[in-house]
This record gives C-alpha cells, structure tokens and sequence, in this order.
C-alpha cells in the first residue's frame, strides 16, 4: 500500500513529464523547482559568474530580508500606536519587550505588510509566468528577491493597485523588454519605487503616508502624524522629533516599510558578505560615499556658508554619520545597491559605483526640495553608468597590461628588429 | 480605389503603419514626447504638420528642377518656415490657449526631421500629385501616433479626454475617483511618451514580425 502512494514531489514530477514540451511547462517546471531543489545548476544567463544555481543567490538575500520583514511588521504597528498615542499628549516611552514585541503591534503589521508581500508576489510572477510561457523558456528566478525588496521599500498605506500597477510596470518595462533575469539595465525593484514615486507623488511623499493610518485620520480630531526624521530636517524642525540615536540605528522610527532598522540591515548585510552573495566593496565604498558628502555639508555649515536662514539648513548640518541611520540609505546600499545584474562588475568599478551611490544619495536627500530622500534615484542613476565604469576599468587594465607586455619583453638584449615586430603585433 | 492607383494609395498608407515616420524611421520623437500630455495637443499638431508637409511637397515638388542643388536647403527652409508662419499666426489668431500649450513646437516644425527628410527623399524626385500625397501619408503616419501617445496619456494622466473628465471628478471623488483610483502623474512627463512609443513600436513588430531588424 505504502509504495503506492505517490509523494507530493513525484506527483509534481510526473505532471512535469506530462506537460514536457507543451506550452505550460515552464510554469510547471518553475513550480516544481520552486518548491523542490533541482539537481542542475544554472548554466546560462550573463549575470552568472559562479556555479551555484541561481535560487541559492536568490534564497539567501531573501534570508537575510527575513529579520527585516518581521522587524517592519512590529515597527508599522508601533509607530502607528505612538504616533496616536503622541497625537493625545502622551508619548509613550519605548520599551522593547513590553510595548514593542506585542501582539497588536504585529497584528497591524501582518494585515498591512503581508498583502503589499502577497501583491507583489503575485503580480510579479504572474507577468514572469506569461512571459515564460509566451517565449518558450523556463521561468526565471529573478523576480523572488524583487518581490521581497518592493514590499519593504513603499510606505506603509501604498493602495495595492498602485503596487500592482507599478509591479506590472517595473517587471515589464524595466526587465522583461530588455530580454529578462540578467539583461536588466535598472534594477527592477527601484524601477517599481520610482514608478510610484512618479505616478502617485502624494502617496509616497509628505508628511502622513509613512505612518498607518495617518492619511486616513488627516483633518479629523484624531489626526496623527506621520512625518519622518529627514521630514522634519528638510523642513528646519530638527528639534521637533524625540527620536534617540539608538531609535534611528534599531530603526524604532517611522519611514518605509523594512527600512528603517540599521541593525537589522546591518546583519544581514554581513550575512550577505559572509556568505559571498553580495559585494562588500560595493558597500564599504558607498559608506564611504555618504561619508564624504556628508562631511562636506558639514564643512559647508562650520564655514557659515550656510545659515540657519538656509532651506538646506536642516539637512546640512545633521551630524554626517547620522545619515547612513535614517532613512533609506542603509538598505539601498546592502540590498539595491549590490545587485549583481545592474552593478558594476570589475572590482575597481565597484568601488567608484558604490562611493558615488552613497555621494549622490546625500546630496539628493539635502537638495532635492520636493522628497528629503534620495537613495533610489542615486542607485538607479549609478545602474545607468556601471556598464561605463567598467568598460573603462577594463580598457585601463588592458593598457596597462601592454604596457607591461612591452617593458617585459623589449629589453636590451632584443634587436630593433625584433621589437619593432612586437610593437606592431601589440598594437 | 478608383480615385487613386495601387501605387499611389501606397504612397498614403505605407506610412501609416509598415512605413511609419516615428515607429519605423524614428523620427520627429522630439515633438511626440513634447506635446503629446494632452490630446487636442496632439490633433492640432498633427493638423500642422499634414498643412505643411502636404503644402510644402508641393511647392518643392514643383519647383525641383529649377532649385541649384547647392542650396537646395536653404529653399527648402524658406519654403517650409513660411508655411509654419502660417499655421503659427493661425493658431495665435484662432486658438490662442492652444498655441500657449504648444509654445514653440510649432516653430521647431522647421526642424521636423520628416519634413526635411520627405523633400529630400520624395519632392526632388517626384511630381507635384505623388509628393503631395506622399506628404498628406507621412504627415498623417506621424499625427497617428501623436494622437494615439495623446489619448494614452491625457485619459491616464488627467482622467479626461480633449478636456472632458471622462473618469469621473478627482475633487469631488466621483465616477472611477470613488473607488480609489488616482490618476497617473507620470504619464505627464515625457519619459512615459517614450515609454508609450516603445509599447507601440513593441506591438507594431510582434504583429509583423518581418520589421524587426537582423542583428
């Protein structure tokens, strides 16, 4: 009796040899290697450079998100208690195990983050599905890690339209037309951001959209709100948020979803290095960028070049290190900025993308006047040059390289004649 | 098509699709991303564009074996900047609003690469009958997709078409606005009128697919 029953893996492989060579394999197959560990590695893509199967790359930086989910879960709920509880007059003192971990914090965060997961997921691999069955091939792993970041990176109260909308736009527009996982130019999950950002500016700028609800309660006596650290810089109200240093580096302060806690992305961008799946030059470089901006805006105060008439007043004269714990920077640099697909690939060309990441990322937060925050546009931006960066990184090693050749191999003891042969073969 | 021959109803048609000044040739993108937020925008523009190119074929057409090739150019400028004088005192005189929207894209007509490119490749060589329709075709292939980029963008963008709100009151929260749809503010800027035109260049050559080029 017992070897008659099918387990639920063989009967998934069974369909898959049913299905072989029809039009709706490859949704069969990516459900089967979805689920179950495929015994063949990923053996085409120009994004590969190891000999690991993709979903291992794919399933560690979801790992590494994971602490970040569920920390997003109880901080939305948090922040949407205090904020009321702030709006009555009195702000409640934060204590990690006895009003942080709680239920109700996490019940507001399951039933506001999980469906912006669900969404995500769902349209994503929806359109990955279509256009795998459409061109003929299997369905590429690409869209895993994306569909994780998309949901981190909004605020809180996105409609799920809107998200599903700028999912189709970005998974379409951004990676599909270029031919797919590993021929993408943007990175599609800031690709999707950047949609939003754009389409529906009131719903992901301003003052109420980082805090559950507080959209919903504007104008109303229980009006709370929903500013964010950077928000209250850009405005000059730096002395108006209560929030502590070690708030903003465990991230108990408002901002997108799963941005805000610096530890959190902290160890998973460790585990990210450790584990080999993301470039720590990548990282360090774009400390160091924001680092250096920072310093310089910070000079620019100490010189009293910058008043506190200034409308950049606020933002200049933040502490620089502050930077790299409010916002999104921290995330964008572990998780956005080390894509493998749309970074810089050379290791020299690593460093100067992710210094200028980091450089541009601050100097968008302090002068853009719309939206103090600036780290997607700076990613995306640095996406568009990687490919420059390394095409000189690479003619650079070249020419060093002959040169090298030619000191080598044109010493004394060679005739004119043979290394004028070298000189033309060289050339 | 007893009015026009097989040959000479190509000269129309062609443009419109398999031939198209934008989709095919890419050309005159800087006015399609311009102009086309919103969709009288795009009609008035087209209109334009048909009056001076179908016009001017002519002219050059007529005049193309008295034109010195030297200076065929600058003939050809002051035949096509006096035709976009006209249509530009026209609008200033009938349409003021329209032409403040249009600003100085109905100058840059002038610099319309498909108006350059018609006399150069069609007028010089042609008869006055066939470089007029000739004109009439490519002017229209390119108000095509100007008015189809414009109804895109208009309807998503501000929910209304040639200014009537046809989704409902965004204020007031009525028609589609009442069940939480917003309108898309990207589509107000120009990088989704290339974005448009990329879409319907994608769907031009999966439907033909002998227009996609060999690498």
């Amino acid at each position: 009796m017992r070897d008659k029953r099918l387990t639920f893996k063989k009967r998934l492989h069974i369909l898959k040899h049913h299905y072989r060579g029809k039009k709706l394999a490859p949704a069969f197959n990516a459900f089967h290697t979805f689920l179950f560990s495929p015994n063949e590695t990923t053996h085409s893509g120009a994004h590969v450079r190891a000999v690991d199967d993709l979903k291992r790359t794919m399933n560690t930086v979801i790992m590494a998100l994971i602490p970040v989910l569920l920390f997003s879960m109880f901080n939305a709920g948090y922040q949407h208690y205090a904020a009321i509880d702030a709006a009555s007059g009195t702000p409640r003192e934060l204590s990690v195990w006895g009003n942080f971990l709680t239920w109700e914090n996490f019940w507001i965060g399951i039933t506001e983050v999980l469906p912006l997961v669900i969404v995500s997921y769902g349209v994503g691999l929806l359109i990955e599905f279509i256009f795998a069955v459409i061109k003929g091939h299997e369905v590429e792993e690409g869209y895993l890690v994306t569909g994780m970041l998309v949901p981190l990176i909004v605020p809180i109260d996105t409609p799920l339209w809107m998200l599903a909308v700028a999912v189709a736009f970005g998974v379409v527009i951004g990676k599909e037309v270029f031919g797919g996982t590993g021929m993408n130019i943007l990175n599609p999950a800031l690709t999707i951001r950047a949609f939003l950002f754009f389409a529906y500016p009131t719903w992901m700028s301003g003052d109420k959209v980082w805090v559950h609800q507080a959209v919903e309660r504007a104008g109303t006596p229980d009006a709370i709100s929903g500013e964010t650290i950077l928000g209250y810089l850009a405005q000059n109200r730096a002395d108006e948020y209560a929030y502590s240093i070690s708030d903003m580096f465990f991230g108990f302060i408002p901002g997108s979803v799963g941005e805000t806690s610096t530890f959190l992305i902290l160890l998973g961008g460790l585990f990210l290095i450790f584990s080999k799946i993301a470039s720590w030059r990548i990282m360090l470089s774009a400390v160091i960028g924001a680092l250096v901006m920072g310093l310089i805006f910070n000079g620019a105060v100490d010189a009293g070049w910058i008043t506190e008439s200034s409308n950049f007043y606020g933002l200049m004269s933040f502490e620089f290190w502050k930077h790299l714990i409010v916002g999104g920077l921290a995330f964008g640099i572990v998780y956005m900025a080390t894509d493998p697909v749309t970074g810089a690939q050379t290791n020299r060309g690593k460093w100067f993308y992710g210094f200028f990441i980091g450089f541009i990322s601050v100097m968008i937060r302090v002068f853009n006047p719309a939206y103090p925050e600036g780290v997607f546009l700076a990613i995306l931006l640095m996406n568009v040059f990687a490919p420059t960066i390394d095409h000189y990184v690479v003619r650079g090693n070249i020419r060093r390289r002959m040169k090298r050749l030619k000191t080598a191999t044109i010493h004394p003891k060679t005739t004119d004649e043979q290394a004028g042969k070298l000189k033309v073969e060289t050339v | 098509m007893a009015l026009l021959s097989k040959k000479d109803s190509n000269l129309i048609l062609d443009p419109l699709a398999d031939n198209n000044p934008i989709t095919i040739q890419v050309l005159g993108i800087c006015s399609a991303l311009a102009i086309t937020a919103e969709l009288n925008a795009s009609i008035v523009m087209a209109l334009s564009v048909i009056f001076v190119l179908g016009l001017g074929n002519v002219v050059i057409s007529l005049m193309r074996n008295i034109i010195p090739s030297k200076i065929r150019i600058i003939v050809q400028l002051v035949v096509v900047a006096t035709l976009v004088i006209i249509v530009d005192q026209v609008l200033k005189a009938f349409a003021y609003e329209l032409s403040k929207t249009l600003a100085v894209f109905v100058g840059l007509i002038i610099t319309n690469c498909i108006i350059m490119g018609r006399f150069e490749a069609f007028a010089l060589g042609n008869g006055p009958w066939r470089s007029f329709l000739d004109g009439i075709g490519n002017a229209a292939g390119y108000g095509l997709i100007l008015i189809i980029v414009g109804f895109f963008r208009e309807l998503l963008g501000s929910g209304t078409l040639l200014g009537f709100p046809v989704l409902g009151d965004p204020i007031a929260k009525t028609g589609l606005y009442a069940i939480g749809y917003e309108n898309n503010g990207f589509m107000l800027l120009s990088p989704m009128a290339l974005i448009v035109v990329g879409i319907i260049i994608w769907v031009q050559r999966t439907r033909n697919p002998a227009l996609v080029e060999e690498n």
